[in-house]
């Protein structure tokens, strides 16, 4: 079987090469989709790249959330497809509904653009079904609004339901819990603040990011177990 | 305006700076934002519910950010059609 990723486009979007290196360098290419698709039919993951859709005007993701292809993620997601937000893309899942919590602009009101080391909390998805719980990878952060936010009894659910997904080990940018990622509750949609199509290439700052992108790609192949989001 | 109890990054930047600048005396300071916009409506209290409703799906959002509307008339009174 040869996944198909969709890798989403927005005016603004700025990571969507990179995203198609690094599955490239995984041995799959995977496809552009302009926003103003509906349809995401045949597509087995769908990726929101990073970048500043709309210029971040209004807030972070704002704009982009409304655009027409979203309604087509939202049904991909309801049928249990796997959908990756990074950077801007987490923001505009956010900001879309679809993973809870908001950005906030990091403390100290710094942009931060380096490797930060994140730590895995869980292994019950399918885009860190190949990590262990407590691995620590090496991947970088390039963002202004990355400062997780979200009131006190969201974080307690996201800790009951082991929801979130990453926590940054020195937490940079402020985030309530250093939360860096979190997972919805079908557990199919992960959205992350650190950029781990940066992190594949060797060439280029290391491979820790593989592990998430080839989690990805076996679950399409072989789905886990019970409780998988998608058989 | 960024609710309150919530962490306001731009607030606490601005308010370390102050003391430095010469006003010691100024604190809690959160930062906002402010959006004009002309409404067709019939009347005020349509231009303000419409309003709202944009507020709550899309101008604001109500994880980080509470809102509050204010409509005042044009320049020349209401808007002709």
């Amino acid at each position: 079987m040869t996944a198909r990723v969709a890798v989403l486009l927005f005016p603004g979007s700025n990571c969507e090469q990179d995203v198609l290196h690094a599955f490239g360098c995984l041995g799959v290419r995977a496809e552009y989709v302009w926003h103003h698709a509906t349809d995401l039919g045949g597509f087995d993951a769908v990726v929101l790249p990073g970048g500043f859709s709309y210029g971040d005007s209004l807030r972070t993701g704002a704009i982009a959330a409304f655009s027409p292809v979203m309604g087509a993620v939202r049904a991909f997601a309801a049928e249990g497809g796997p959908v990756l937000g990074i950077c801007n893309g987490f923001q505009i899942l956010c900001e879309a509904g679809l993973l809870p919590g908001a950005l906030r602009w990091n403390a100290g009101l710094k942009f931060i653009c380096r490797p930060v080391d994140l730590r895995v909390e869980t292994a019950a998805t399918p885009f860190t079904r190949g990590a262990e719980v407590g691995q620590v990878l090496r991947i970088p952060i390039n963002h202004f609004q990355g400062n997780y936010y979200g009131p006190p009894e969201l974080l307690a659910e996201l800790i009951a339901t082991d929801r979130v997904a990453f926590r940054y080990c020195d937490n940079p940018n402020g985030s309530e819990g250093a939360i860096a990622g979190v997972i919805s509750a079908g557990r199919n949609v992960l959205g992350m603040m650190p950029h781990p199509e940066r992190a594949v290439d060797p060439s280029v700052g290391g491979t820790d990011g593989a592990v998430i992108l080839t989690s990805l790609l076996d679950s399409l192949v072989a789905p886990a177990g019970p409780g998988s989001a998608r058989q | 305006m960024p609710k309150e109890g919530i962490a306001d990054p731009q607030g606490q930047t601005i308010e370390r700076a102050l003391p430095s600048l010469g006003f010691p005396a100024m604190h809690e300071v959160r930062v906002g934002k402010r959006i004009e916009l002309v409404v067709d409506a019939a009347d005020s209290a349509a231009a303000e519910a419409s309003v709202k409703a944009a507020c709550t799906r899309f101008l604001a959002n109500p994880v980080i950010e509470d809102f509050s509307v204010q409509v005042v008339p044009g320049a020349g009174g209401e808007v002709p059609a």
